[in-house]
């Protein structure tokens, strides 16, 4: 289903988003695959238990054998069976700063996965195509790595103490500022860790008899956050408005269950970018939702903060839209950073808030003090702060990667998810066999790709992901992209039935469109 | 043959029902059907939600934090004025070490900052592999997985091992982390009193009285004990060989937190299975942060394979977050180095705990809890003036006085609303190596000075 939505002039630049539906062919044959594979496994778990053939998990202790087991064996089916046929894609090791190319430890397995060894080889410049270097900011050298030097050998890179303690560096006050005029917004405050930001704070915010309406979609620090609070969590279809609608109206009209009571508060959880299905939240839609029925709402920007809109600012400057409609704008320092930990921003009572009832701010130590200044100089790199163009040509240089790679994969002919603008590229794969095959053969080809399968995306629509960087020229992606085409028809994984006539070579502008043909 | 009669007007009857379900709407237990449009449009014009967080007063004693200018270290600058520090766990004083700083100089050189990725997708470097190798070496155990956070390492580790309908016993002192981490399992919780052996085994009996009555559903929960090694709010350990004992008497299996411990106690400095001579495999889990003793930001686990292993699928906070920087794991393992190179600095540290100890003891208005050589103490006010606000006050004019005096202290800060057994408010006093007895010394007189002034 192909969306291009200008829904009552709420959008103010064309909304591309497409999931192509599955061929039925494929769909039947992935069903097939992970039958024989069960098939397969009960066959090799009689095998075990019968002796027949040797057990290579660990096993309980002698003394504790009497124990109640673990882990259930059903647990681990799926563990033992299939995912430990292809661990090799995943966990791979590697010992140079991930930039675009990267080096990694060669390792090989004489026992199909068990147990891996490594050769002492290592495999160098592999195109990375698998790191969230969404602006080229992992750097082993530069500004940001100079003055990160320069703090290290300053304060240490401990802190040993909490925020409310000890642990509040003036280096913490410098940056949650920065943070807060970066974004926009009053105020901000920062975390050691992305995941825990959601987790620690979500419960600081709700709690019983407050209403969640998560999207179906969400990352684990989300729906734990949202556990932890206590609070109703309902579910809407992933970034279906009408559906969000219908769970609004239906909250306020009908109240809490069973007692009918108003629910004190109801916040609204969304991302900025999906990161598995590369697809961007529906913000101005969302936006005036919240402002019709009166709810709360917080986003998270982990993968959109430095890799949407003109400067960079993430997914509300994308939509062009006001950052004080957001009442909480969640992020991570991971992605388009090349650091790490969170941040919350908001008004200015919403992080006084914060700063006293967090979980983070009461128990956990604060960030490390060279982890703060890479964040520092990155971000007045990319507002251009530091008297140099350099962080707004990478914010173009990516928004022109993504556009041209998505396009190419079109051309060629695969199944692409989401969001044309979103440098997240899903390259659909369907069956289990094809998740091993496809990372081994880019690995033989020099480039390191991610896939996922189960249990992070729904059984049958397994996919590899690709993590644009602008640190990637057009060169590195020609290359990429001759590889993935050779793969794509030797795994045959060109299923799209929609061949799209490939545009002239246009200069990128805003309100191309694309032509299809059926 | 004809069908009789009733038999055919039965099975008309039947088909028609049939026919009259498929074709009616689907049934809501939910829906009001006696409102109108207009109605619900009122409705949802009237209802006001509560503001997003309630005002917090300008005075709240958590909201003002201190702030510190330059590193954290011996000798700090709190608020414009320079202290020596007894607030942060920076027991080996490993902080400031320059081997340390240039270890992770090289490693910040060589790598960058961040990892931009998790383990599973390039976020696995080789100074990862290395930290847990060294750190599996060091507490003798088969393997070690490091998380990113302090926190996260034991409230990610418990749900993985521990869900709905298993059984956990908690010591009623235990950390905010352990609560999360057990909020998160889904699992029933049994509070027992800390440090209480006979109250624990009193449970365990009980436990044991149900199982009997269901033997096929007791054959599948499971039961964890989780305890700290030095805890964090009260100062003492754990009694570990009763609950060894404990463990093989009712086949419960022991999670142990070590963040405290981890680097103090033991001979070696391996924690409380060195400090009891325990054999380690009889210690299920072993879980501490990197963010006291080793002075770098982090968490691990140690054990036996089959049990760390787990944790590299099902635990949430090393699945779906980005790994460690690698330059905080270069820093962990030069600290790990020094720990191993020199084995008399604990018990340095030992001693000036014993000796301060010793000189904070008799001091009129605040009593010491804790161990003689716990490094991390609390002094908490002998007689409360009635209310928890007013305590928190008292004991805020004491740190201030001695903050002005040079010696930097904290209160013990803690989420009231959150935390299942709230413990009194307190000051901490933190013991280091680097802390000269001189300054030990001034520490106990300055504190016995406050607590004259002001509670007097």
């Amino acid at each position: 289903i192909n969306h291009i939505v200008h829904n009552g002039g709420l959008y103010k630049r064309p909304f591309n988003e497409a999931f192509e539906e599955t061929p039925m062919l494929v769909a039947v044959l992935t069903y097939v695959g992970y039958g024989v594979l069960t098939l397969f496994g009960y066959l090799r778990d009689f095998m075990r238990q019968w002796k027949i053939e040797k057990c290579q998990n660990a096993t309980e202790r002698e003394e504790q054998k009497d124990f109640v087991p673990l882990y259930q064996d059903f647990e681990n089916f799926y563990n033992r069976n299939l995912y430990m046929r292809i661990r090799d894609s995943w966990n791979r090791p590697i010992c140079s700063v991930p930039g675009a190319k990267v080096d990694m430890m060669e390792r090989v397995s004489h026992d199909y996965n068990w147990t891996f060894t490594y050769t002492g080889r290592v495999i160098k410049d592999i195109m990375n195509m698998g790191s969230y270097n969404y602006l080229g900011f992992a750097q082993n050298a530069g500004a940001c790595q100079e003055a990160a030097a320069k703090v290290l050998s300053q304060y240490g890179a401990g802190v040993c103490s909490t925020r409310q303690e000890m642990g509040n560096l003036d280096k913490h006050e410098e940056l949650e500022k920065l943070v807060a005029r970066f974004l926009g917004v009053e105020s901000a405050m920062a975390y050691g860790m992305g995941f825990a930001t959601n987790s620690m704070n979500i419960p600081a915010l709700v709690g019983k008899g407050c209403l969640i309406l998560s999207d179906e979609l969400n990352h684990a620090s989300l729906v734990l956050g949202a556990r932890l609070s206590g609070a109703t969590i309902r579910i809407f279809k992933h970034n279906n408005m009408q559906s969000l609608e219908k769970l609004l109206k239906d909250a306020i009209v009908h109240g809490q269950p069973r007692t009918r009571r108003p629910w004190k508060k109801i916040l609204i959880l969304v991302e900025g970018i999906y990161s598995m299905e590369g697809s961007i939240v529906r913000l101005p839609e969302v936006i005036a939702l919240k402002k019709k029925y009166k709810s709360y709402l917080y986003l998270d920007e982990a993968h959109s903060i430095g890799a949407l809109g003109p400067t960079g600012r993430g997914v509300v400057e994308y939509f062009g839209l006001n950052p004080e409609d957001v009442d909480v704008m969640m992020g991570t320092f991971t992605k388009s950073f090349g650091a790490a930990g969170g941040y919350i921003g908001g008004k200015k009572e919403l992080i006084d808030y914060l700063r006293t009832y967090s979980h983070s701010a009461a128990y956990a130590t604060s960030m490390s003090p060279p982890v703060v200044e890479q964040i520092i100089t990155s971000m007045k790199c990319i507002m251009g702060e530091d008297g140099t163009t350099i962080g707004e040509a990478r914010v173009q240089q990516l928004a022109e990667n993504t556009r041209y790679f998505r396009r190419r994969l079109k051309e060629m002919g695969f199944i692409i998810y989401g969001n044309e603008d979103s440098p997240v590229v899903p390259l659909m794969l369907y069956m289990p066999a094809k998740i091993g095959a496809f990372g081994r053969e880019m690995l033989k080809r020099n480039i390191g790709v991610v896939v996922v399968g189960f249990p992070a995306t729904p059984i049958i629509e397994s996919r590899a992901r690709f993590c644009l960087s602008a640190a990637h020229t057009k060169e590195m992606l020609d290359t990429a992209l001759k590889e993935v085409n050779e793969v794509g028809d030797l795994l045959q994984l060109k299923y799209s039935r929609r061949r799209l006539v490939p545009l002239l070579d246009r200069p990128f502008d805003e309100t191309t469109y694309e032509e299809t043909e059926d | 043959f004809q069908a009789p009669a009733y038999h055919l007007i039965l099975e008309g009857i039947l088909i028609l029902w049939i026919i009259r379900l498929l074709f009616s709407k689907t049934y809501k237990l939910q829906e009001r059907s006696d409102l109108t449009l207009k109605e619900k449009e009122e409705l949802i014009e009237e209802w006001q939600p509560e503001p997003l967080v309630p005002p917090v007063p300008k005075d709240h004693p958590a909201l003002n934090y201190n702030i510190v200018s330059g590193p954290p270290t011996h000798i700090i600058t709190v608020n414009g004025k320079e202290c020596i520090n007894f607030a942060s766990f920076n027991f080996l004083g490993l902080l400031n070490n320059e081997k340390v700083k240039s270890a992770a100089q090289a490693s910040l050189k060589k790598y960058g900052v961040g990892t931009c990725g998790p383990r599973g997708f390039y976020g696995t470097f080789d100074v990862h592999l290395e930290l847990e190798e060294r750190l599996a070496k060091f507490m003798r155990t088969e393997e070690a997985i490091i998380y990113s956070y302090g926190f996260a390492t034991i409230a990610s580790a418990i749900p993985a091992y521990s869900k709905r309908g298993d059984i956990v016993f908690v010591d009623e002192a235990a950390c905010f982390a352990i609560q999360k981490g057990l909020q998160a399992s889904r699992s029933n919780i049994k509070l027992f009193k800390h440090n209480d052996m006979a109250d624990l085994e009193r449970l365990l009996k009980e436990q044991e009285t149900e199982d009997q009555k269901n033997p096929r559903k007791a054959r599948v929960t499971r039961r964890f004990i989780v305890v700290e090694g030095l805890y964090m709010n009260t100062g003492d350990i754990c009694p570990l060989p009763e609950l060894i004992k404990l463990k093989y008497k009712y086949k419960v299996r022991i999670f142990l937190e070590e963040s405290l411990s981890f680097g103090v106690l033991g001979e070696h400095g391996r924690g409380i299975t060195e400090h009891f001579g325990i054999n380690i495999d009889d210690i299920d889990l072993i879980s501490a942060n990197m963010e006291n003793s080793l002075a770098s930001i982090g968490g691990f686990c140690c054990g036996r394979s089959f049990i760390i292993d787990h944790q590299r699928l099902s635990g949430q906070g090393y699945c779906f977050s980005a790994s460690l920087p690698p330059l905080l794991a270069a820093a962990a393992i030069e600290a790990l180095n020094i720990m191993e190179d020199n084995p008399d600095i604990f018990q340095t540290l030992r001693d000036k705990c014993e000796r301060i100890h010793k000189a904070l003891q008799g001091i009129s208005g605040l009593k010491v809890v804790g161990e003689s050589f716990s490094p991390a103490l609390h002094l908490q006010l002998e007689e409360s003036c009635g209310s928890r606000e007013n305590d928190v006050k008292l004991l805020k004019r004491v740190v201030d006085y001695c903050m002005n005096s040079g010696i930097a202290l904290t209160q013990a800060r803690y989420l009231e609303k959150e935390e299942k057994c709230l413990p009194p408010p307190s000051i901490r006093v933190v013991v280091t190596v680097e802390q000269t007895e001189q300054e030990l010394d001034k520490a106990a007189s300055l504190l016995k000075e406050a607590a004259q002034s002001v509670l007097n």
